[in-house]
């Protein structure tokens, strides 16, 4: 117990920061991927995705360093998240052609087994759960 | 790809990821077993690689988009071990729910995968 583990990546918060690490990956080479070879087709929303992916690996980071500042990094990456993929969810629905349907946020995360849209909940009730628990002590 | 050989693969990333996931949140630290079914998952992907490269030379090519495929391909070779290192280094239930997740994250990226090379219409 020499070492100060940072409390957002300790217990099960190293499965959320797991699976952040696999969205981050798989996010990021996609839109890499679109934004290369038909960006044209609907920019705004590969810039989107291209941003989606950045976020997650800001969140990955974010969630395995410790401190205040690291803590306070990782709630706005994952409010940005969840604001991102009920605004991009509810677009793909209105607007098809300016949100197709193979982006990361769209259709609410369909396309990845909802995964966008429940990581963000999961993750902002684990961080509130932890500032709770670090308050108590 | 051939297509029976791709079921194999998401039909065993399945049992081996929920498999680890419900001995991980029981509480089992990583073992030879859900090691070994990671490494497993691990081994028809490098197969599937050997395949990919192989299957064009025989007129079994992609509909959809090579380069997106292998984009695929190479991700998902890359999570296994990174889980497995976890497991190693980190002993204990959560490292267990980790493979578990990566499990499932192969045979969600090998459904892809198959739906570039086979049914991709665009």
């Amino acid at each position: 117990m020499t070492r100060k583990a940072s409390s957002t990546a300790s217990g099960i918060g190293r499965v959320l920061i797991a699976v952040y690490a696999v969205m981050a990956l798989g996010a990021t080479a996609r839109s890499l991927f679109q934004i290369a070879t038909k960006f044209d087709e609907a920019p705004l929303a590969y810039l989107l995705s291209g941003l989606a992916g950045l976020v997650y690996i800001v969140a990955t980071v974010a969630l395995i360093r410790s401190g205040r500042g690291w803590f306070r990094v990782a709630v706005i990456a994952i409010v940005f998240e969840l604001v991102g993929v009920i605004t991009v969810g509810t677009l793909s629905q209105v607007d098809s052609v300016l949100f197709p349907a193979d982006t990361v946020w769209s259709a609410f995360g369909a396309g990845y087994l909802f995964v966008p849209l429940a990581l963000p909940v999961l993750g902002l009730i684990w961080l509130y759960r932890v500032r709770r628990a670090e308050g108590r002590r | 790809m051939v297509e029976w050989f791709v079921w194999v693969q998401i039909v065993t990333a399945i049992v081996a990821g929920l498999g680890a996931l419900i001995v991980g949140f029981a509480g089992v630290k990583p073992n030879d077993y859900t090691l070994g079914a990671t490494l497993l998952v691990e081994l028809f992907l490098i197969i599937q690689l050997v395949m990919a490269i192989i299957a064009p030379l025989l007129g079994n090519v992609a509909t959809g988009s090579a380069l997106e495929f292998w984009i695929y391909l190479v991700s998902a070779i890359l999570i296994p071990p990174a889980a497995v290192m976890w497991g190693l280094i980190e002993r204990n239930r959560w490292s267990t729910v980790i493979l578990g997740v990566a499990c499932l994250s192969i045979a969600v990226m090998v459904y892809r995968m198959s739906q570039i090379w086979f049914v991709q219409l665009a």
